[in-house]
């Protein structure tokens, strides 16, 4: 009797022996969302990864959309000691894929069935070569324009549903003496814009050869012209100071009545919110003038690292990164949707719906489109390369014509 | 032995440093001339394949507004920072009874980091909410100083921010110049009857080249770094119209991983500074070993 | 005749106070322009949100509150942390204290040997070191983060303090330099006569009458080394980051609502020990040029 106990015991101790030597999970996670909302909602993520018994190593770097972090994840790496996760978005995360320093989570995503709960375009961001290296955190929707609706309504204007309908409705408001469009005078605020008058003159199909093939008939076409002057209409709508302005300040103009219309991504909405305004009542949503849906998925990265404890992280981090709860939470505090398509909307505002529900139509009929303004359609040089551009153009009084030669020009010297 | 090792003492002691500089400058600068010359992205590749990189650089417009806001803005910033830090050292020199703490007032920018005082510097030279919107508040109505916003001028608000950061120190660097001028001399010369100005244009002044020499190496360092002026009070813009060569390069190396780009505008940047530093460099360290 | 003889001195006298009016005016004029950003920001530091929002940008609060204070020190988020910038003091500290005492000693040894043993290619050395002022940190970050990983130092504060020596150095031996060079060659060679070594001289000549170019040189160098962002947020990791990095993370997160007066708090906070170091070190740098001549 007392031999199997003995021995029980012994098997019971080596057992609980073992599992105590397996070091815990662990994630050194680089990433640049340090305002007050979002902090919040990456402390989720951090709380559900401790509740699992998770150490989680906080690196934030803000600044620039990702500039500084981008800096220092590249000495990182140099140096051999990566980040565990790393906020990466688009061709970005193919890009480091080449230099052969991504992990592989195909393991977790075959284990979460990934494939069946994202959209097929956004899965296609978070593969290399077929292995899947990142685990995507929501979708943005870019081309969206904001109103408010107290303005709209004296004015007697309603939603633009094309872009003469836009001037004509920004015509009045200046005449009135009101800022038709609230815009900062940032590259890539500058940018945004473009994408969404290329997408709205030019269509789905334009936007494909244009931005994504880097077509070169295309970017020296007729239809870019006309966008070029659209642009240089949209100049004189916005008001003298917007140059360096910031952009949630220039949604602070839309709130308080200076301005009418901003034309933002969904990230808006968050400030919106955040100050008590309305959805449909206090402002006003809906897709800028034309067809289809521009996205920007944000995403974590999995770097190669050494350590089982390492290794462990990363797969428990993206198991929860996709997972219902923090893909609920997160996008209900950004603005955004969610990436998986089966997360209930019913918590989340109009706005969402609307977007959620025109993914679905667009993805279906082939007008799904990644942005190129936030690094979802070309790489960093070519897609700052077409930035110069535009900005420059925006800033100066250069003509369409000479801005379509330096188009087409700066793409070729980009790549 | 330690003869031999009290006669080399000198270069022995000097050796580490100048061994530290061949490495983690020369070397280091080699490495960027051999990366300049490859088709490097986001990381560092090594395979030659020849001055494809610096056809880009000259072909790209930005580059040429870069590098031409890098001449307006050094020329300007060194002169104005040598001649008001002068100026301002000479004014303190006349035994102000307030000196400490004027002194301390004009010092004191270069201890706030950029990256805030860049922001201040933004509102205070905005139009509308700053220094036009504050003189217009006063009743002056057609006053405007909308330089920031105004892709020409622009550049302009650089100098302003620039030569406000730096001045306070290049004055405590003519002060003490000043200060070390052999008082004898200055004493025989006012018994003499020859006036002040005289006595600073023609005797002290021509005393201090070597500070000179650290005021205009001070200066020209602070200008080619120049980053984190530009990021906090233009971010580049408008448009890319306040672009430095030093954010040309960051922006090619960290924002659009294009490392071999950013390689070749750091090389033609070095030469630049070469061609102007090293002359002066030659002429000064010439004359010392008179 | 008497009256020019009466009027003169007391025209004079008019003349130089005048002049001297003149001087303080121009004095003033120039500290208004210095201090301006100052104000603004210990101004907006002081304001509550609304108040910035709806206000102008130069005047004085209606209301002070010292909040905006607390929350930069000990509860503004630099990420899922929101603890201030109190974590990140100490790092700073730790890196700046040793990179400057070190850069400093260097330098000052290596001015020593341009300025006054001069040997025969001492000047072109000199030269060489020099250039090394001019290179942009943009440039070294890459290599140096690869060097950095195969000595192991990368993401440590040695590491930091490494960099920000083997950078210094350049300024530093020119600051030395360019003072040594002003002490005669002849106190040296008497000093030779009398059978001292190089080490003897050096501390018992050239150091004692070093106060106020090492005053100047830790000047330079604190400032550069604690307000350094390039270096701090490359080669530091989780645990060993500087303020300045915390200071950036507060100031440029990209949403939410801006709070301007916790952003200028949290900087002039960063910027204290700079501030510190200015204000104490201007009374010894005065001092130290009062205490006497180098002739003699």
């Amino acid at each position: 009797m007392k031999f199997k106990t003995l021995f029980a015991a012994s098997v019971a101790f080596a057992v609980a022996g073992t599992s105590l030597a397996h070091a815990e999970p662990q994630a050194e996670v680089l990433h640049w969302w340090t305002s007050g909302g979002e902090a919040r909602s990456v402390a989720v993520l951090q709380k559900e990864f401790a509740s699992r018994g998770g150490k989680w190593t906080d690196m934030p770097v803000a600044g620039g959309g990702g500039d500084a972090a981008m800096t220092a994840l590249r000495a990182r790496v140099l140096a051999g000691n990566a980040p565990t996760a790393v906020q990466l978005k688009g061709p970005a995360i193919q890009e480091w894929y080449e230099e052969g320093v991504l992990a592989n989570i195909s393991s977790v995503a075959k284990a979460q069935g990934w494939a069946d709960v994202l959209p097929a375009s956004i899965a296609g961001h978070m593969k290399c070569e077929g292995k899947w290296c990142a685990a995507p955190v929501n979708v943005h929707r870019i081309d969206w324009i904001w109103a408010n609706a107290a303005v709209l309504a004296k004015n007697g204007i309603s939603m633009p549903t094309s872009w003469d309908e836009f001037n004509a409705a920004a015509a009045k408001l200046q005449a009135a003496g009101i800022t038709p469009l609230a815009h900062g005078g940032q590259a890539w605020q500058d940018a945004t814009v473009f994408e969404a008058v290329a997408l709205g003159i030019g269509g789905p199909k334009f936007f494909q050869k244009a931005f994504v093939e880097l077509d070169q008939a295309t970017l020296k076409s007729n239809t870019m012209v006309k966008v070029f002057d659209q642009m240089r209409i949209m100049r004189g709508f916005v008001d003298n100071n917007f140059s360096g302005r910031d952009w949630n300040l220039a949604t602070a103009m839309v709130m308080n009545g200076e301005a009418a219309f901003q034309i933002m991504g969904d990230w808006a909405k968050g400030e919106f919110l955040a100050a008590g305004k309305r959805p449909g009542i206090d402002f006003l949503c809906a897709s800028t003038p034309g067809d289809g849906f521009l996205y920007n998925v944000d995403s974590f990265a999995m770097f190669a690292v050494d350590g089982s404890d390492k290794t462990d992280g990363q797969l428990l981090l993206a198991e929860l990164i996709v997972g219902k709860n923090f893909q609920k939470v997160f996008n209900m505090n950004k603005g955004s949707i969610p990436a998986r398509v089966d997360v209930a909307l019913d918590d989340f505002d109009p706005c969402a719906h609307t977007s959620a529900q025109d993914m679905a139509t667009s993805n279906a009929g082939g007008s799904l489109l990644p942005s190129y303004a936030h690094g979802m359609a070309l790489r960093g040089a070519q897609a700052g390369a077409i930035t110069d551009v535009v900005t420059a153009h925006f800033n100066s009084d250069m003509s369409s014509a000479d801005a379509v030669e330096m188009l087409a020009t700066a793409v070729t010297n980009s790549m | 032995m330690m003869e031999w090792m009290e006669k080399q003492m000198p270069k022995l002691v000097l050796a580490p440093s100048f061994a530290a500089s061949l490495i983690f400058v020369y070397g280091f600068i080699g490495w960027t001339a051999w990366v300049s010359l490859t088709k490097s992205k986001l990381l560092p590749r090594y395979d030659i394949v020849g001055p494809i990189q610096y056809q880009r650089l000259f072909d790209s417009p930005r580059w040429d507004v870069a590098l031409s806001n890098l001449f307006v803005f050094g020329f300007l910033f060194i002169v104005i920072s040598m001649l008001l830090g002068l100026v301002l050292a000479i004014l303190l020199d006349q035994k102000i009874r307030t000196e400490g703490i004027i002194r301390t007032i004009y010092l004191y920018p270069m201890a706030l980091s950029l990256i805030v005082t860049g922001t201040a510097w933004k509102w205070i030279l905005n139009p509308g909410l700053g220094f036009e919107a504050m003189v217009q508040s006063w009743g002056w109505d057609s006053f405007t100083f909308g330089w920031l916003v105004d892709p020409d001028m622009a550049i302009y608000t650089v100098v302003i921010a620039g030569v406000w950061q730096a001045s306070g120190f290049v004055m405590a660097l003519f002060l003490a110049g000043l200060r070390s001028v052999d008082q004898e001399i200055i004493k025989a010369a006012q018994v003499d009857g020859i006036p002040t100005w005289r006595i600073y244009s023609s005797i002290i002044l021509p005393s201090m080249a070597a500070v000179f020499l650290s005021a205009f190496i001070v200066l020209a360092h602070l200008a080619i770094k120049s980053f984190d002026l530009v990021i906090a009070l233009t971010g580049g813009g408008p448009g890319y119209a306040t672009d430095l060569p030093a954010t040309y390069m960051y922006t090619m190396a960290f924002s659009r991983g294009d490392i071999g780009q950013a390689a070749s505008s750091a090389m033609v940047m070095m030469m630049v500074v070469f061609a102007i530093v090293v002359p002066y460099l030659y002429s000064e360290l010439r004359a010392r070993n008179d | 005749m008497t009256n020019s003889l009466i009027t003169n001195p007391l025209r004079k006298m008019m003349k130089r106070l005048v002049l001297r009016w003149l001087l303080y005016l121009l004095l003033c004029t120039f500290a208004l322009y210095y201090m301006m950003p100052l104000f603004v920001m210990i101004t907006t530091s002081l304001k509550n949100l609304e108040e910035i929002r709806t206000g102008s940008l130069m005047s004085l609060p209606r209301e002070i509150t010292m909040a905006a204070w607390s929350t930069a020190w000990s509860s503004a988020c630099t990420g899922i942390q929101c603890e201030g910038l109190r974590p990140y003091f100490w790092n700073s500290v730790l890196l700046a204290v040793p990179a400057v005492l070190i850069s400093t000693i260097i330098g000052a040894i290596n001015g020593y040997v341009v300025a006054q043993w001069r040997f025969k290619l001492s000047n072109i050395l000199f030269a060489l070191m020099l250039f090394g002022c001019f290179i942009p940190f943009q440039v070294v970050l890459l290599p140096m983060a690869r060097v950095l990983g195969m000595t192991g130092l990368a993401g440590s504060i040695s590491g930091l303090i490494f960099v920000h020596v083997i950078y210094g150095i350049g300024f530093t031996t020119l600051f030395f330099r360019n003072y040594y060079v002003t002490i005669p060659a002849e106190l040296v060679k008497a000093a030779k006569v009398d059978g001292a070594s190089f080490w003897r001289i050096f501390f018992s000549i050239f150091l004692p009458l070093s106060l106020p170019i090492i005053v100047v040189t830790v000047i330079w160098q604190f400032t550069q080394i604690w307000n350094d962002f390039l270096f701090g947020v490359s080669f530091s990791q989780a645990g060993t980051q500087p303020i300045t990095v915390a200071l950036n993370n507060i100031v440029n997160s990209t949403t939410g609502v801006k709070e301007y007066n916790v952003d200028m708090a949290a900087a002039i906070i960063a910027a204290l020990p700079t501030l510190l170091v200015y204000i104490v070190a201007g009374k010894y740098f005065i001092r130290g040029l009062t205490a006497g001549s180098v002739k003699g």
